[in-house]
């Protein structure tokens, strides 16, 4: 299957729509919890052993985002999504057979490994083709796929539960419930296979300007450059640092205000939960069309800057005002998806478009890192604090620090990101514009030796 | 920016395949906002 170049006139407006019916769709990862409690009792399983067909499909987003990047840049988008299509949908579908015979493996066969090659190349494959119709915003353009995988659980928590609660959660119901799955989604995600189109080289579409922008560098070459790992470091930083507000949200704000006049009950937790959720998702879509306009670096020194400043701000006010820590978890929380979302605009700027969505499947390693470090630290410290005999805000006080120590480690990261070496360059490959204000910004600066 | 031309407005045809495209994936992320705007309200009223 060869790239789908865009005949003359097609609009570059609807590329993101394409984009967006496949993150919608694969977001439906982080509502796998729905199906958890009827699978522990439908087919006597542990929590442990309810999780894994999430873990492994995280762990097989990592891998093939990493592995399957470079695939994905020389087959083009409509075959990475044909491909997340595919994957995908028969992993609901191998699921569904498994709840149908009561055979576990074969769900975490058909959801978690399946399914998790569908969520890595369906996640990159439209973000090499939405920098190059959006040139001149390419925050704004991958702030729109990547919310769409926030959105995607949004829409499939209710969903699925609305579904289990029709079927039944014995093991038939799962059952129905998986395939249904299965085949809406594929019909879905079937608007981004018929719709994405690559531009054409000359120029990218009718109401697009004709430019690309700085250095073009390889996969190959990226991940053997200083700049590669220190944007590794800032992302795995700031989505730990996310993570550990994520991760324990709930108990948290109930912690915090226990022994306040205003107690939060599991209700609100509740619900603070869900407006984390949309701070993340608006996160994603707003700051990274900003970074359009400040740049990418001032926009993850405010990520991580603030986000620090805020994570000091609920350290310090302790349990003295639950509106301003509200205000600052969701504050950080945005800056937790704004993070996700510009990081393969700030890729571009460094190492152009050349090969920006293999080289932002191997960055989503970090991802996987702090997918397991920020649990880690988060529950480690508040078990030891909790058998420490404290309570209240002082039980989170140590992860609060941690907090602000990787996100410092995050921002001096990013501080030592200079322009890519020219001897990194592919020969030849050079664009002579320049269309972003960063990388505008980023050749008055002299290239690091490095 | 520095575009060889200034953009131009897609046609008729295709304005209307990208309302279909974006009404598409808006009406279910439009529900999705709306359960959790439901939820969300728990904050304040749980």
């Amino acid at each position: 299957m060869s790239p789908p170049v865009a005949p003359p006139g097609w609009s570059r407006w609807l590329v993101p729509p394409a984009a967006l019916g496949v993150h919608l769709s694969i977001g439906q990862a982080y509502a796998w919890s729905v199906f958890k409690p009827p699978l522990e009792s439908a087919l006597d399983l542990s929590g442990t052993q309810s999780a894994l067909p999430f873990q492994l499909g995280i762990v097989m987003l990592g891998l093939s985002a990493a592995f399957g990047g470079t695939l994905v840049e020389r087959r083009g988008p409509r075959w990475a999504m044909t491909v997340a299509l595919i994957c995908f949908s028969s992993g609901f579908l191998l699921s569904a057979l498994g709840a149908a015979t009561e055979q576990y493996w074969l769900i975490v066969l058909g959801y978690g490994f399946v399914g998790g090659i569908g969520l890595g190349i369906g996640y990159i494959s439209p973000v090499s083709t939405l920098i190059k119709w959006f040139p001149d915003r390419p925050g704004m353009a991958t702030g729109i796929a990547i919310m769409g995988f926030g959105g995607g659980a949004l829409i499939a928590s209710p969903w699925s539960a609305q579904m289990l609660q029709s079927f039944g959660t014995d093991n038939v119901g799962i059952a129905y419930a998986f395939l249904v799955h299965g085949l809406t989604y594929a019909v879905f995600m079937l608007l981004g296979v018929l719709l994405v189109r690559v531009p054409p080289p000359a120029r990218p579409a009718a109401d697009a300007p004709a430019v690309t922008a700085g250095p073009q560098v390889s996969a190959r070459s990226a991940v053997r450059t200083p700049q590669f790992w220190l944007l590794w470091i800032v992302l795995c930083m700031n989505v730990t640092a996310g993570i550990g507000i994520l991760e324990k949200a709930a108990p948290m704000i109930t912690d915090f205000f226990a022994d306040s006049s205003a107690p939060v009950s599991a209700t609100a937790a509740a619900g603070f939960v869900a407006l984390l959720s949309a701070a993340n998702m608006a996160g994603r879509l707003g700051w990274s069309t900003t970074s359009d306009l400040i740049g990418r670096k001032n926009i993850y020194r405010v990520y991580l800057g603030v986000g620090a400043l805020m994570y000091a701000l609920i350290w310090s006010l302790g349990d003295s005002s639950k509106p301003l820590f509200v205000l600052a978890a969701l504050v950080i929380l945005s800056f937790y998806g704004g993070g996700f979302a510009t990081v393969p605009a700030y890729l571009k700027d460094l190492f152009g478009t050349y090969q920006v969505g293999a080289i932002h499947g191997r960055l989503l390693t970090a991802w996987s890192t702090a997918g397991v470090l920020g649990p880690l630290i988060v529950n480690w410290v508040a078990d030891r604090q909790e058998e420490a005999g404290k309570h209240g805000p002082s039980l989170y006080g140590v992860s609060l620090v941690v907090m602000i120590g990787l996100l410092a480690v995050g921002f001096v990261a990013n501080e030592l990101v200079r322009p890519v070496h020219p001897r990194h360059h592919e020969p030849g490959a050079d664009a002579p514009a320049v269309a972003s204000k960063e990388a505008a910004d980023d050749r008055r600066e002299q290239p690091e030796s490095a | 920016m520095t575009g060889e031309s200034s953009p131009s407005p897609p046609e008729p045809a295709r304005r209307a395949l990208i309302a279909f495209a974006w009404l598409w994936v808006g009406l279910p992320l439009a529900y999705g906002l709306y359960e959790l705007v439901r939820k969300a309200t728990q904050l304040f009223t749980g």
